[in-house]
């Protein structure tokens, strides 16, 4: 891998503007098409080419599969979470209204915590199928 | 016009798919299935699922086209010749087709606004999510807010499909226990589990040496 160095400098060029572009997915999902399972897989993607252009060591190095573990599950926990919350709040299990004073900024603010939810768990399970397909060794014929 | 968009798509489709099928060398068949997701993707956009293109964009020709490369850097390139006639496979296939096509023909015209589908809830998402969400994307206020159910359950179906992959495909982070010869052993992480079958009256000296565990 050391002798490519177009693809390394040209990822490198290009992956700082793919998680960017993840996050404005993620954050512009409100107005435009997009939202965390998109913005999830977006960012897994930018995470990935790393992995491939840089090696599977270096993107451990990065990201420890046990972190990409964590985040597959901290994600449906944070969804779930939101739903507690709103119960807590005497609501019903994920009707955000009485997340806040006002009903559409209770939507808003439980629309967000659910998205950054599902963007976690799929980033998280994207990276996770990654380093699962990657890190087998070659079968021995 | 919009007709024309979706003959040429369709078409392309039909010719990836056809080309798929024919290629031996599965590397080629990968980087075609891409392209198969990129058209489904143009498709979509073309039925104004603009969501549902985005995620196939990003999927199907992103991150299931490295994984399928991930699978093909441990299985090899080139395809097998089938040892059989698939005359039977094909004859399944073309009568299910068939079939399908038939079940369509009961469904009502696509588009049209009088379908049933579009006089249950959509109308009262369409006119009442400005109010009650205050987000101008629908699509979005449905997903996550009037369906919040239903994704909070598709969340949790990645996370099971990933506890799957990993219970079938990778090796734990830690040291694991396996059990040999009817005994639990630990062994750490990057050795290999001691040989299962043959020499119990050696107790696999000749593999990496498992350490016995306290508990066991």
């Amino acid at each position: 891998m050391d002798d490519r160095v177009i693809l390394r400098v040209g990822a490198k060029i290009l992956i700082p503007f793919i998680l960017l572009f993840a996050l404005y997915v993620q954050f512009h999902g409100d107005y435009g098409p997009g939202g965390g399972f998109q913005a999830g897989v977006i960012f897994a993607a930018g995470f990935i080419l790393y992995a491939l252009v840089y090696g599977l060591g270096t993107a451990k190095r990065a990201l420890p599969p046990q972190a990409v573990y964590v985040c597959a599950a901290l994600g449906v926990l944070i969804y779930a979470g939101v739903g507690f919350v709103t119960l807590g709040l005497g609501g019903e299990f994920l009707a955000y209204n009485v997340l806040a004073h006002d009903p559409e900024h209770g939507q808003e603010y439980g629309i967000l915590f659910v998205e950054l939810g599902v963007l976690i768990t799929v980033f998280g399970s994207m990276v996770a199928f990654f380093y699962a397909f990657a890190g087998r060794r070659k079968i021995q014929t | 016009m919009v007709e024309l968009v979706d003959v040429a798509v369709l078409l392309l489709l039909c010719v990836t798919a056809l080309a798929i099928i024919r290629q031996r060398n599965l590397f080629a068949a990968v980087m075609m299935t891409g392209i198969y997701s990129l058209l489904s993707a143009g498709l979509f956009v073309v039925m104004d699922a603009v969501d549902v293109a985005f995620t196939e964009a990003a999927v199907g020709a992103g991150i299931s086209t490295v994984l399928m490369l991930g699978t093909l850097a441990l299985v090899g390139h080139q395809e097998h010749k089938p040892k059989h006639r698939p005359i039977l496979p094909l004859l399944v296939v073309v009568l299910t087709g068939g079939v399908l096509v038939y079940g369509t023909l009961d469904m009502p015209p696509f588009g049209d606004p009088d379908n049933p589908i579009h006089h249950h809830v959509a109308p009262h998402y369409l006119e009442e999510s400005e109010h009650e969400i205050g987000i101008p994307n629908v699509v979005t206020s449905v997903l996550a807010s009037y369906r919040g159910y239903d994704t909070m359950g598709e969340t949790t179906v990645v996370f099971a499909a990933v506890v799957g992959v990993l219970l079938l495909l990778a090796r734990g982070p830690g040291p694991r226990r396996v059990l040999v010869n009817g005994r639990w052993m630990t062994v750490a992480r990057e050795e290999e589990p001691p040989e299962l079958e043959g020499d119990a009256e050696s107790g696999g000296s000749d593999a990496p040496e498992p350490r016995e565990s306290d508990d066991g």
